[in-house]
């Protein structure tokens, strides 16, 4: 390493506390100051609540140290709203800025702040929305629809969903606690490196990371073991619903790409502490060979998001049209199709570095040749609709405006593959627009059109119509006004993360683009209402059946919110969409005969080992040497002496099962 | 409808009224090998990376000028000792033999100790001529590479000495027999990396 390009030494480190000081906290930025002050009035407020009304025994028992699929699932689908607001915070500010800094405005983010506002919010959006919300969404549905008790591995279940949190945690953190960093989300050296980030945004970016990947891959691992194992009998594999299908295969990318990130980011790591020379400028050590590398797990990475939400269309295209997936086998080798060919498109993330024209034009071919199964599923879809009867309730609303958004999406997306298209379009805003596109058209609708289809299955009431109408017309129409003009200033060469402008003729288009931002907003907001008001009127809109949408797979053949068991006895699968067919076939639910249920026990560890994890990663954030040997330490001592505990079951006693099975029973009869 | 589906009025069973539980930790075999998996990427990236930089020597020293090769084969002999003896844990194991067992793998710990120690000789050596991983590209490529399997073999120890409290206290149980397994397979992964890395990093960097 050589010392002499290092601007700023770093500041002594203090024995106890690091580099941490009252420095750290940034009470020079207002805006983060009333941010605080209103998170830390928000958060007392609900610790009140919540000790007031003495949930905290019942929160730790049946939540914190659930190892019970669907409660697993509720509370990722929860965290990744959290970390929604915080990200969508962020969008309105760059918006804000951009629409403001013209005209010799400085605006009213500095450079600093707004540096990290960009970084923060495409992490965050990436790594603690949509990665939550689509593992929940696996989480809570893919053993229900195989006929399965829970997942492989319910512990792990639990643990992996308390590393994410943990991860998520330490990102929030930096917000009040020194900075995030100012890199762009993937955090490419040698910017991210310790010449040019001396200061603690990248490591927080890099701990918060590594401590949410360790969740993301191990919940990878128990999901494909789950569907591999516990199938009910009779599910071959291409018996599978489709959603199961997507599951699979996005969480082989997971396991198969998550290790790639946790290398890279060891390496960028040891890079910043060790003073190794990997992606340095000097002493032999390549900086474009993170770019390869983050790119490796990077287009994989949004194939995991997409992949599970083409299954959520699947699903509610069939269900919604009355009629059987068109073309279920084209669509689970498109599925597979894609999958692979994910692994072999990374480089057109940077055409630009000068790979030469062989290299680019593969890379270029693979990426066209991705949107032959894409396209096949696009038409699946569409001739599954072809003279079914359609119903249009909210789910299927959110999939055909999927449809139409994602098909422009993914038609600019094929104009970037073209290499030398792409030298003109290299990180300019129609690039932004491009993903964006993508992600909210394809990764968000469909998370809506899950949530929507779902809600009812997991809470036992539908959600409100009126009010998800209104969220669903503000989000469709706002994300059209937030992002065309984003197309229209990228084919005029405004290139990303700007943070002022020269040219005024530009103010318009990001003003439009502000506006659709705060059509967005108000979609969020009636979001949260529709929310709200089925809340409140949830005797209103009570769903006793457990299939309220007509459904074909099995996890509708359960009662809604399914026992802890999810089903008293294991279905037996003859046909694809196999509740249709016991339906169909006039099954006879069984009355007797229950037997005791083995289910897996509930466990502290995952939330104690996570919460070591998260005090790791903040004393190695911020040098505090003791901390951090002492945390390595206990979490290696705490996951010993977790193995040390052999009683991990119970029964549910067959009496208990009979009980909730008869009540189940009555409820049918009631609403026959 | 596929042709091979039941017609409607088949009597048929949609429901399975004789359940029998998964025997616990039915699982367990194919999760861990889907975690070597995972960890086998990480060696991949950190073997590319060395392929990528291993020639970039900065002016710095070249493996020749680095590597012992008699004291590679002599580590190299130590750990794949340490598999054999592994194996003859797990033949123990399968005659039920705990005492074996506990034999067995105390030996496999003492070799993986050994492997541990001639590697640590090995850095401690190349940091104090000033080989040190700050010191070029192909340092920081190979000492990362190494001492990540290094450290998979400390963790494994961690593991082993830990296997050896819990057979003492329950035997040869289900669980314990499962981790018994378990530990194998990572066991003889690590082997499997240690050939790369000796053929790829020690072998090949005296040749080039």
């Amino acid at each position: 390493m050589s010392d002499a390009i290092i601007p700023h030494p770093a500041p002594p480190t203090h024995p106890i506390f690091g580099k941490l000081s009252i420095d750290a906290i940034p009470l020079h930025e207002p805006i983060l100051v009333v941010t605080f002050i209103v998170v830390a009035i928000g958060g007392i407020a609900i610790l009140a609540l919540l000790t007031k009304y003495r949930l905290w025994g019942y929160l730790w028992k049946e939540w914190f140290t659930t190892v019970d699929h669907k409660r697993i699932g509720i509370m990722y689908m929860i965290l990744g709203l959290i970390m929604f607001l915080r990200g969508f915070a962020d969008a309105i500010m760059m918006r804000l800025q951009q629409v403001m800094a013209f005209g010799g405005s400085e605006g009213y983010l500095n450079a600093h702040h707004y540096d990290q506002v960009f970084t923060a919010h495409g992490v965050i959006m990436i790594f603690f929305v949509a990665m939550p919300f689509i593992t929940g969404l696996m989480n809570y549905i893919v053993p229900l629809q195989i006929g399965a008790r829970d997942v492989s591995f319910p512990f792990l279940n639990n643990f992996s969903f308390w590393m994410t949190s943990a991860g998520a945690a330490l990102t929030m953190i930096s917000l009040f606690v020194g900075e995030y960093a100012q890199t762009g989300w993937l955090a490419y050296p040698p910017l991210s490196g310790i010449a040019y980030s001396p200061n603690v945004g990248v490591d927080y970016y890099i701990w918060g990371l590594q401590i949410a990947g360790v969740g993301t891959t191990l919940s990878g691992i128990n999901l494909i073991v789950t569907i591999l194992k516990l199938r009910a009998p009779g599910m071959g594999l291409m018996k599978m619903p489709v959603f199961t299908w997507t599951s699979l295969c996005s969480n082989i990318l997971i396991v198969a790409s998550f290790p790639i990130l946790t290398a890279t980011l060891a390496l960028l790591s040891l890079d910043r502490y060790a003073g190794t020379n990997f992606f340095t400028n000097d002493l032999g050590g390549s900086p474009m060979m993170y770019v390869n590398l983050i790119w490796i797990w990077g287009h994989p990475e949004v194939y995991i998001l997409i992949l599970p939400l083409f299954g959520v269309f699947s699903e509610v295209t069939s269900t919604f049209s009355g009629k059987r997936l068109f073309g279920y086998t084209s669509m689970v080798y498109a599925t597979v199709c894609i999958t692979i060919l994910s692994y072999i498109v990374w480089l057109h993330h940077f055409f630009t570095m000068g790979s030469g024209a062989s290299v680019n034009s593969f890379f270029g071919i693979t990426t066209m040749v991705i949107s032959i199964p894409t396209g096949a599923k696009l038409f699946n879809w569409l001739f599954t609709m072809y003279r079914g009867r359609i119903r249009y309730e909210l789910p299927m609303m959110w999939t055909i405006a999927f449809m139409l958004t994602f098909v422009i999406g993914g038609m600019t997306g094929v104009l970037l593959a073209v290499p030398p298209a792409d030298f003109v379009l290299h990180n300019s805003l129609f690039l932004i627009a491009h993903f964006h596109n993508v992600i909210i058209g394809g990764v968000l609708f469909g998370l809506f059109a899950a949530i929507n289809y779902w809600w009812p299955k997991a809470f036992g009431f539908k959600l409100d119509v009126f009010w998800g109408k209104i969220s669903f017309w503000c989000w469709v129409v706002g994300f059209w006004v937030a992002f065309a003009p984003l197309y229209v200033l990228g084919l005029m060469g405004v290139t990303r993360r700007m943070r002022v402008f020269d040219d005024p003729s530009l103010q318009i288009w990001f003003a439009i683009a502000g506006v659709g931002a705060l059509i967005i907003a108000a979609g969020i907001g009636a979001m949260l209402v529709q929310f709200a008001v089925s809340i409140w009127r949830r005797k209103e809109l009570r769903e006793e059946s457990g299939d309220p949408w007509d459904g074909r797979t099995l996890e509708w053949a359960t009662s809604s919110p399914p026992p802890d068991y999810n089903f008293a006895f294991t279905p037996v699968i003859h046909d694809l969409d196999a509740w249709y067919d016991m339906k169909k076939r006039g099954h006879q639910r069984p009355i007797g005969g229950y037997r005791d249920i083995h289910m897996p026990s509930n466990t502290g560890a995952g939330i104690i080992l996570s919460g070591i994890c998260l005090v790791l990663g903040f004393a190695l954030v911020w040098h505090i040497w003791w901390l951090v040997a002492a945390s390595f330490v206990a979490v290696i001592a705490g996951a010993i002496v977790h193995t040390f505990n052999y009683q991990r079951d119970f029964d549910i006693p067959a009496a208990t099962v009979a009980a909730v099975e008869d009540a189940r029973t009555r409820q049918l009869a009631a609403g026959a | 409808m596929s042709a091979n589906s039941l017609t409607a009025d088949e009597p048929v069973s949609f429901y399975q009224l004789d359940e029998q539980a998964h025997p616990e930790g039915h699982s367990t075999m194919l999760g861990f090998w889907i975690y070597l998996m995972s960890d086998c990427l990480i060696f991949a990236i950190l073997f590319a990376c060395y392929a990528v930089l291993g020639g970039s020597y900065a002016a710095g020293p070249a493996p020749k000028d680095l590597f012992d090769l008699k004291l590679i084969a002599l580590n190299t002999a130590m750990l794949l000792f340490s598999s054999i003896t592994y194996g003859f844990a797990v033949l123990q194991m399968q005659q039920g033999k705990v005492k074996g067992v506990q034999l067995w793998l105390a030996v496999t710990g003492l070799f993986g100790l050994a492997f541990l120690g001639i590697e640590l000789y090995e850095f401690h050596h190349l940091i104090e001529i000033g080989a040190t991983p700050q010191r070029s590209a192909f340092l920081s490529a190979f000492f990362t590479l190494v001492g990540t399997h290094g450290l998979h073999v400390t963790f494994g120890i961690i593991w082993l000495a830990t296997l050896m409290v819990q057979l003492s206290k329950h035997g040869l149980i289900a669980a314990n027999k499962r981790r018994v397994m378990c530990l194998s397979m990572f066991w003889h992964f690590l082997d499997v990396v240690w050939i790369g890395v000796f053929t790829f990093v020690y072998l090949m960097g005296v040749l080039r």
